[in-house]
């Protein structure tokens, strides 16, 4: 709504004005005793509150790992849901200390917005849903549709990119909330859906009948969904890094939340250094040397956070795919703690 | 701005000279103004200095330059060219006009609204008056994004499909979720300006007659119907332009296509709505500023026009409404400049104004303070506009003291 996007430009534009340079954000947020997380305001597998009204999801689970391992409690995060255009003002202006919020790496957000991204914890690309009925197989035939999507988003860019390029007619229908996306493509005022695959796949299962739409198979974009923060606190930056890392190696290494207590006792030496049985690898992010032991243990290694939000065990049953370790033939891959 | 206190030059004078320099007021005036005027510069230079050194540690450009970068999406709805290189500038333009679009129909359409309402609300007619008067309760009463949502979500998405539009004129006007449809006649060869020449020509004869008319009526009291004669010259002079340049034109109709209909001109729904809610709240308020208005006029003038033989429709018009327009004019400006503002709600049902445009322009470039500087600027300059515009017109009708 305006007001939202008023207020949060207006709180960027005023912590440029009226507040002189952020301290450590690692500090502020010891001496506050939790982390805020922007999240989405609620898409399915990524950042949802559930019936009690716990925030769970993919991007939930990340602020949880940074949480325990800062403090020993997956529970010390507050959760502020954000719009993809008030993300990076919230986040400028101090009201989060780190965006998980489905958020696309690129260039111009790393450099002249004013931002870091941490990490890829999602391989994503933008795809398209339409409704069965239209008969459709391929993006190369909506031309002359009506496109809906959100703005302040990659998406609105490459949409744009894609149709011109192609040199297809198109219409975009961009609203700030995704409830009213969803609402404007269920009432037929769009024909396409666009977002992130992952996304379609989450907003498909919020419709009302889900099996009467189709995700197309042409994947338009790259999209790097990345862990965010301000740029010009690398503590803080180390910080949320590395406890994605943590999880990505902790994966490889065989450490679950079952067995971490178990590994304490491992004599393999990169476990050691991963559970901080040697070495002082947390003091050096300036946490404890439990760091990652804690994350593990309380939220889980990468792939148990893959399969308990988004894996064939869920409703998303999404396949690891790209995000797949490394030595799997994926991409997630976690640079040595040593 | 001086600073005037009651302690008089006189009273001073009659005590002598026994006055300290700091019980002078003229004095006391000046160093609370320098004061002022410092703490002023004080706080701004401040938050421009915190600004910068913030800006330079978040490596923000700063500046206007910006708006010369390539925007790179699209908008639903832009007036003017918006090719596919288009800069930010450009694009805030585009939002800027669908702003002003939605202002002046929304102010023409509420004005009309308005004085029908405002008139009816006070018509002996009981059931005239009751319609008026639900309308008001009603609308008055219901948040206005409430109202726009209504109009969006509850009415214009839940029409049907284009493969099944309402057709009001069949095979030329559809109404369906993607917005209303009609023929687009585009004029070719010299008919074009065949009309636009009748249509000058026609305005003007008719504000000649109609001087013609009050003068004659003045000097011999007979009367013209000066209305329709101008109402005739107006219609009938671009008619005439059209049929002798050979009355050359194309029709564009509407025509079904894979997903939509293409072809014809279409009104989009975010616009509908839009238009439709801000009318219908607006008019509300208008109604009761013309109601008022129209009360201030002392009864007396009407029993006088009846007295002297002039109709209803005449004593309105002549008379009442002619007043009643030194009343009406100050607040009404208050509610076409509420327009303007209140347009900016439409992002919430994704109409591209200037605020959604700005919006996604700050979400790209990062450039917070510049986009929200041309925001207050642009509302500020069309609100100082608006209201010099309405205050010209009011002291042309401000009443002549002989
Ligand atoms: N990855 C893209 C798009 C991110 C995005 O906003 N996606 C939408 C649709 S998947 C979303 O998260 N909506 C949830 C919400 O706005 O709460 C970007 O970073 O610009």
């Amino acid at each position: 709504m305006s007001k939202r996007i008023l207020a949060a430009a207006f709180g960027a534009a005023f912590a440029f004005v009226a507040t002189s340079a952020m301290a450590g954000t690692l500090d502020e947020v010891k001496k506050k005793g939790f982390v805020t997380c922007g999240v989405s305001q609620g898409l399915a597998g990524f950042s949802l509150p559930d019936d009690k009204g716990e925030w769970t999801g993919f991007d939930v689970d990340f602020c949880r790992s940074i949480a325990a391992a800062i403090f020993n409690d997956a529970k010390k995060v507050k959760f502020t849901p954000l719009s993809s255009q008030a993300r990076f003002t919230a986040l400028q202006s101090g009201e989060v200390d780190l965006l998980s919020r489905n958020t696309t790496w690129t260039m111009g957000r790393d450099t002249s917005l004013g931002l870091m991204f941490a990490g890829t914890t999602y391989y994503d690309g933008q795809g398209f849903m339409v409704k069965k009925s239209l008969n459709v197989k391929s993006a190369l035939e909506l031309s002359g549709a009506s496109v809906c999507t959100q703005t302040g988003t990659t998406t609105e860019q490459n949409l744009a990119d894609y149709f011109r390029s192609k040199n297809m007619k198109y219409e975009v229908v961009s609203f700030e909330k995704q409830a009213d996306v969803d609402k404007a493509y269920e009432s037929g005022r769009c024909d396409v859906y666009t977002t992130d695959q992952s996304g379609l796949y989450a907003v498909r299962l919020t419709l009302a009948n889900p099996d009467d739409h189709v995700i197309l198979p042409e994947i338009i974009s790259k999209e790097p969904l990345a862990l965010t923060v301000r740029q010009g606190d690398d503590v803080w930056f180390s910080v949320v890094k590395w406890v994605y890392f943590a999880t990505v190696n902790a994966e490889e290494l065989g450490v679950t939340s079952k067995n971490a207590d178990e590994m304490l006792k491992s004599t393999n030496p990169e476990i050691q250094r991963l559970v901080g049985a040697t070495d002082k690898f947390g003091e050096g992010i300036g946490l404890t040397n439990a760091w990652a032991y804690q994350a593990i243990k309380l939220v889980g290694n990468y792939g148990e956070i893959f399969e308990r939000n988004l894996g064939p065990s869920t409703r998303l049953k999404i396949a690891r795919g790209v995000n797949a370790l490394w030595k799997n033939g994926g991409l997630q891959y976690g640079p040595p703690i040593r | 701005m001086t600073i005037t206190t009651e302690v008089s030059p006189q009273s001073s004078d009659s005590q002598g000279d026994k006055i300290f320099w700091w019980n002078d007021p003229r004095i006391r005036g000046f160093i609370l103004q320098g004061a002022m005027l410092l703490a002023v510069v004080l706080v701004f230079s401040t938050a421009i200095y915190t600004a910068n050194s913030n800006l330079d540690n978040h490596h923000n450009a700063r500046g206007f330059g910006f708006l010369d970068n390539r925007a790179g999406f699209d908008l639903a709805q832009a007036l003017v060219d918006y090719p596919k290189d288009a800069t930010y500038g450009r694009a805030l333009l585009v939002g800027f006009l669908n702003t002003a679009l939605v202002a002046v129909f929304g102010i023409l359409f509420a004005t009309i609204l308005g004085f029908i309402a405002g008139i009816a609300r006070l018509s002996k007619n009981a059931v005239i008056s009751t319609i008026a008067m639900v309308y008001v309760e009603t609308v008055r009463n219901v948040p206005l994004l409430l109202q726009m949502l209504f109009w969006y979500v509850g009415v214009l998405q839940v029409l049907p499909a284009p493969r099944n539009s309402f057709q009001p004129i069949t095979g030329s006007v559809f109404l369906n979720n993607r917005g209303l449809f009609i023929p687009q006649v585009s004029f070719t060869g010299m008919t074009g300006w065949g009309i636009l020449f009748g249509l000058v020509l026609g305005i003007v004869a008719a504000v000649i007659m109609s001087k013609w008319a009050t003068a004659r009526q003045l000097r011999t009291g007979a009367q013209f119907p000066a209305f329709w004669v101008g109402l005739a010259l107006i219609l009938a002079l671009p008619i005439i332009g059209f049929v002798i340049t050979g009355a050359n034109y194309t029709t564009n109709f509407p025509i079904k296509s894979t997903f939509n209909l293409s072809g014809g001109m279409r009104v989009i729904p975010e616009f509908m709505a839009l238009v439709l809610a801000l009318t219908l709240y607006t008019g509300v308020f208008i109604a009761e500023i013309v109601r008022s208005g129209i009360l201030s006029v002392s009864y007396g003038q009407s029993e006088a026009c009846h007295a002297l033989g002039l109709t209803n429709g005449q004593t309105l018009r002549l008379v009442v409404i002619p007043q009643a327009m030194r009343v009406i004019i100050p607040p009404l400006t208050n509610q076409y400049l509420n327009v303007t503002k209140n347009s900016s709600l439409a992002v919430a049902i994704g109409y591209p104004d200037l605020v959604y445009v700005g919006g996604t322009v700050l979400n790209q470039s990062g450039q917070a303070i510049e986009v929200i500087a041309l925001w207050m600027l642009v509302y500020l300059g069309t609100s100082v506009t608006t209201a010099t515009l309405m205050n010209w017109y009011n002291q042309r009708n401000a009443i002549v003291e002989r």
